[in-house]
């Protein structure tokens, strides 16, 4: 390996941009932001300008919808400059304070939330959930996510996976309180020697679980084990995938029916990056009396919620409407009953919009989990 | 007979291209010292006139029978040398080349490992060119008629141009009628000539041609044999209407049961035609084609109580018993000129073209434009809710090329011009209109073009510099979400009507006609042509050509200046009655040859049949080589475990001695 250390310009191949604002035009948050991710391109290539860049507040704007990124006809990842920049900002330390902690969180507990590593598997209390070991062979190893581990309001699809996973009556296991963050939030946010250190710690401590696949619950693992872990051995699978290999298989059954219209969201890091659309539709439709309907912006043209990218620490100061807003009007305007989706992070920042636009008595924003949960067979 | 080696050894400066990195000098005294070096020296340019003139005089005056060449790649310049060395009275074959360019000079920076490395390639040229043979290339009949694949602009072109030279032409297309993509187009740029108006007579001349033959809705099943003899198959398809018998009056298609119920596709599928159809009105030959797949007589074998093509015809020609029919003949040489397919644009679905009638593509602009196509030139267009006139027009760019992420890194050529033209003929149409270009660059690069690009924006096109990344809908109108790099300023442009600048792909069944003509594709997987600058008509398989679109994209004057260019290179062997056999052939030791066959399995070009001949009085299979189609690539030689089978000038005698002399063998 060379140790020559690369530039800026060579590690994001700036010189590769032909400016032709492909990652701005699809850039979402340009509607309420002043984030321009192409001048960011542009102007990356002057190295003393760096600096200067770096203090601009809009680099925290980005989402790390990696729309830009899709997009650009010429391989490279815009966001990625930000990110170049914002670990500029880390490395000072001048972050906001929320970040700060959040990092340090990782760092100490193995989660961005403060909280202790001790309680990650606390959700599990009162289930009957098969914990892996090193070396014992399993098909489905289950990683469960920081944010599904420790909030309430997205654990049930952890609890519901390990009910149906029960019930249908397959080889699994959960990794035990030992499963440390994936690293997605800190990557984005810019924490690049952390980053790399998780990327170490995890690919060593997952290659010693001889399992078939690795199954995620949230699509953010699902994606940053697919692209920033190559010495990963075990193949990557988001739940939606495997839940639709068993529904083929006939293993999953669902009692009662649902009678409400539903539209799907689809995350960026499931869609947008992990390049799954049908399986979450799929599965959405195999529970009986269940209505989907479209956004007009769906799959590869589906809007970002704002979830990602760190934003859960950084507060936008823009005044103009939410993506989330957006997308739960157009949900309004589909007459949706529910809006399901298949992320942690999703849930959350829909279901504040939904309920700061006062839509709570008629509209429900749920992960695709908790609706199957509610339809497993006792 | 047998007579002493004596080698002259000739090293080229080729000006400091070699001498830069290379002391010529040190390497021709080098050369001097070496067994049965009659002579070594250097000079500028080897390859110029007074170069090989040096050479040829020390022929006479020093009695050489063996060059060696130091310079370039041979497949530059052994052709100059051995023709050089055959006028001074030496077989050509005694010469061996050097590469001391190309392997040498031009990867070495330093002047001691350049030198010294050319010494030991000299030193090995040497000692192979001591143990040369004498060899003769021979002649062999060519069949003065030629094969064109596809009856496009490109095909049509060479055609007749072969044809009028004299020579008898098979014109096979795939389809029921000439004229490609060509005949679809509305006007053409830059000059805005009408595409029918100056396609059609020549689609006319193409069937009415004395020696053209032309074999629509034809493949090409099989090519075999080699250049100047090529055995061809072609299976004509089962029109299901008798080809004499039609006399194109349309009867049938209007009272076809099933009429006007399928896509047409010559319309792009926003016209319908029935399951007995012409193509298109100026359609060559003007004979009705059933398509078997819909017709409900030949799918489902029963069309109401008799067939109503069947009933209307009066000149008795629908024939349902007809089947395919397979054709056989000879040519010299073969053309291929299948053109391109047009971007899927459904493959960048952020534009969502799957999703809005009123996103289209550039091909189905062509046909909503012209006053033959499915709205009679009326720009009207459906916006899922209504018809409509649209008043705001965004045109895409680059749909589809330069872009990697669709795996298109190359530039179409064709699109920025394509779009001008449309949007020119979108302004005569509608002078109200809000017209938009969205580019990221233009490229107008051929005659005229420039000129054409600057009165379409005087026009009041407007051209917006970025490239769109998303298209959805915001209540009757589609958002176009782009940024205007030239302001830094995102937009979401609302419009009515989107048409995608698709570019130009390879088709998706090339492979049918690699395979055929044992072609190769170019990094950008349309095929690949001998040498992009000195060969570009030509392919790697000796009298295959390529015309138009098939070599990559390219607009209706070059595509035509290309089908010149191959009509005229086929005509070589054509017009000379004979081609040249090389001589760098494999031959069989039949003395030693096991009869395995295992080299008739290794050769790539089927050079090689088994024999049975009579040895020291048995019967035995021996292989046997046909010189016609040897390439001398050697795949043989290697395969061969009795060492029975070796191309000639390239035998183990004499490469074995050429390797130990480079310090590779001991
Ligand atoms: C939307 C659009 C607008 C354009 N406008 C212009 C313009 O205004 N001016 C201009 O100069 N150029 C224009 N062009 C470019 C022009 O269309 C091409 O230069 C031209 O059509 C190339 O001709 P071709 O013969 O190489 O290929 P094609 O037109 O594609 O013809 C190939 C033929 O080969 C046949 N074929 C394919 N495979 C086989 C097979 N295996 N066996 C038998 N037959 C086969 C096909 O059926 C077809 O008939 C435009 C292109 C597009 C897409
Ligand atoms: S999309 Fe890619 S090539 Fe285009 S401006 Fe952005 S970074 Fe540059
Ligand atoms: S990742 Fe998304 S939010 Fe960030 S710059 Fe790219 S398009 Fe914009
Ligand atoms: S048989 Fe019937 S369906 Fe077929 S072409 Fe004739 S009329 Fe049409
Ligand atoms: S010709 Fe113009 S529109 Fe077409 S690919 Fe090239 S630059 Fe883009
Ligand atoms: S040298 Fe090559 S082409 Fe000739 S017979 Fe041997 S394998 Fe075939």
């Amino acid at each position: 390996m060379s140790t020559e250390i690369q530039t800026f310009t060579e590690k994001y191949d700036l010189l590769g941009c032909i400016q032709c604002g492909r990652c701005t035009g699809g850039c979402p948050v340009t509607v309420r932001a002043n984030l321009n991710v192409r001048q960011f391109v542009y102007d990356a290539y002057n190295e003393e300008k760096l600096d200067e860049l770096a203090r601009l507040a809009e680099i925290w704007d980005c989402t790390a919808c990696h729309t830009c990124a899709v997009r650009c006809p010429k391989g490279l990842k815009p966001l990625e400059v930000l990110i170049g920049l914002r670990s500029m900002i880390v490395e000072s330390g001048k972050v906001e304070p929320t970040v700060r902690d959040a990092l340090q969180s990782v760092l100490l507990e193995g989660n961005p939330w403060e909280k202790s590593r001790a309680a990650r598997s606390d959700w599990m209390e009162g289930l009957d959930v098969k914990i892996a070991e090193p070396g014992v062979e399993v098909e489905n190893l289950f990683f469960v996510c920081c944010t599904i581990a420790y909030d309430p309001r997205v654990q049930a699809i952890a609890k519901n996976m390990v009910r149906l996973l029960n019930k249908a009556g397959i080889d699994y296991a959960f990794l035990p309180e030992e499963e440390s963050c994936c690293g997605s939030e800190v990557f984005t946010l810019g924490e690049e020697g952390l980053f790399e250190m998780l990327v170490e710690d995890n690919t060593e401590y997952l290659n010693e679980y001889s399992a078939k696949r690795i199954v995620t619950l949230s699509p953010h693992c699902f994606t940053t084990y697919k692209t920033h872990y190559p010495d990963l051995k075990t193949p990557i699978l988001h739940y939606t995938q495997l839940l639709v290999e068993l529904l083929h298989e006939g293993k999953l059954t669902w009692k009662g029916d649902l009678q409400k219209r539903i539209v799907y969201h689809d995350p960026c890091y499931l869609g947008k990056q992990g390049d799954v659309y049908d399986e979450p539709r799929e599965l959405l439709k195999s529970i009986p009396g269940v209505e989907v309907v479209e956004f007009d912006r769906s799959r590869e043209r589906s809007l970002c919620c704002e979830g990602g990218g760190g934003k859960m620490w950084v507060e936008s100061e823009s005044k103009k409407e939410r993506l989330a807003d957006t997308r739960i009007k157009d949900a309004k305007d589909l007459q949706a009953d529910i809006v399901a989706v298949a992320c942690p992070f999703c849930v959350m920042t829909l279901e504040d919009s939904m309920k700061g636009l006062g839509f709570e008595e008629e509209m429900r924003v749920a992960e695709i989990m908790e609706l199957l949960g509610e339809h497993i067979e006792a | 007979m047998t007579e002493k080696p004596k080698v002259g050894v000739y090293v080229c400066h080729c000006g400091i291209n070699i001498s830069s990195t290379v002391d010529v000098d040190a390497v021709s005294e080098y050369a001097q010292k070496l067994p049965n070096v009659e002579v070594a020296r250097t000079y500028s340019y080897m390859c110029s006139d007074p170069g090989q003139v040096l050479i040829k005089n020390d022929i006479r005056e020093l009695g050489l029978n063996r060059v060696v060449v130091a310079s370039c790649s041979p497949r530059m310049h052994e052709p100059t040398f051995r023709k050089a060395i055959k006028e001074a009275g030496v077989n050509p074959f005694f010469l061996e080349m050097a590469n001391i360019r190309e392997q040498c000079s031009w990867v070495h920076e330093e002047i001691e490992e350049g030198t010294a490395k050319a010494k030991k390639l000299v030193g090995a040229a040497v000692a192979k060119a001591r143990l040369l043979e004498a060899l003769e290339s021979k002649e062999v009949d060519a069949e003065p008629a030629a094969l064109v694949i596809g009856a496009g602009i490109a095909g049509i072109q060479a055609s007749l141009d072969i044809a009028d030279a004299g020579f008898k032409v098979y014109l096979v297309e795939k389809t029921p009628s000439v004229g490609g993509r060509m005949a679809q187009l509305d006007k053409t740029f830059p000059t805005l000539d009408c595409s029918a108006c100056i396609l059609t007579p020549k689609m006319v001349d193409c069937a009415s041609h004395p020696n053209i033959e032309l074999l629509s809705y034809s493949e090409v099943e099989e090519i075999t044999g080699f250049i100047g003899n090529f055995d061809v198959k072609v299976r004509k398809k089962a029109r299901y209407v008798d080809f004499d018998k039609c006399t194109g009056c349309g009867d049938c298609a209007a009272a076809c049961r099933v009429k006007d119920r399928f896509p047409s596709e010559f319309d792009q599928g926003m016209g319908k035609r029935s399951a007995i159809y012409l193509p298109f009105p100026q359609a060559v030959p003007a004979k009705y084609t059933i398509d078997a797949e819909n017709c409900l007589f030949l799918s489902k074998g029963k069309c109401g109580k008799n067939p109503k093509c069947q009933e209307v015809c009066g000149a008795e020609a629908i024939n349902f018993e007809q089947q395919d029919e397979m054709v056989e003949f000879k040519v010299g040489a073969v053309i291929v000129a299948t053109g391109f397919d047009t971007f899927d644009a459904s493959r960048k679905p952020e534009y969502g073209y799957a999703d809005y009638p009123n996103v289209i593509t550039g091909m189905e602009m062509e046909r909503l434009v012209s006053a033959s196509g499915p709205t009679g030139g009326k720009v009207k267009i459906f916006n899922g809710k209504e018809e409509i006139e649209p008043k705001e027009i965004a045109f895409i760019k680059c749909v589809g090329s330069r872009d990697k992420s669709v795996g298109n890194e190359y530039c179409s050529r064709v699109c920025c011009m394509y779009v001008a033209k449309q949007a020119h003929l979108l302004r005569d149409k509608m002078p109200d209109a809000n017209i938009r270009v969205y580019y990221m660059d233009v490229r107008a690069f051929g005659k005229g073009f420039e000129e054409f690009y600057d009165r379409v924006r005087r026009e009041n096109v407007r051209y917006i510099r970025g490239n769109p990344s998303e298209i959805f809908k915001r209540g009757d109108k589609l958002v176009v979400k782009v940024e205007d790099t030239l302001t830094a300023t995102p937009l979401e442009d609302e419009v009515d009507l989107v048409v995608l600048g698709v570019g130009l792909e390879p088709r998706a069944d090339m492979r049918e006609v690699m395979d055929l003509l044992r072609l190769s594709q170019s990094p950008d997987r349309f095929f690949l042509e001998a040498h992009p600058k000195l060969r570009p008509v030509d392919t790697a398989t000796e009298g295959v050509f390529l015309a138009g679109c098939c070599q990559g994209p390219k607009d209706i004057p070059d595509t035509v200046a290309q089908a010149k260019g191959a009509a005229s290179s086929a005509m070589i062997p054509l017009a000379r009655g004979k081609v040249t056999i090389g001589a760098q052939v494999a031959s069989v030791n039949e003395a030693t040859c096991r009869g395995c066959s295992f080299c008739v399995s290794i050769c790539p070009y089927t050079a090689i049949e088994m024999v049975t001949v009579n040895r020291f009085g048995h019967e035995v299979e021996v292989a046997r080589v046909n010189e016609a189609l040897c390439k001398g690539c050697g795949s043989c030689s290697a395969a061969c475990l009795s060492d029975s089978i070796q191309p000639k000038s390239f035998r183990d005698r004499q490469i074995l001695p050429q390797i130990a002399a480079l310090g590779v063998l001991k």
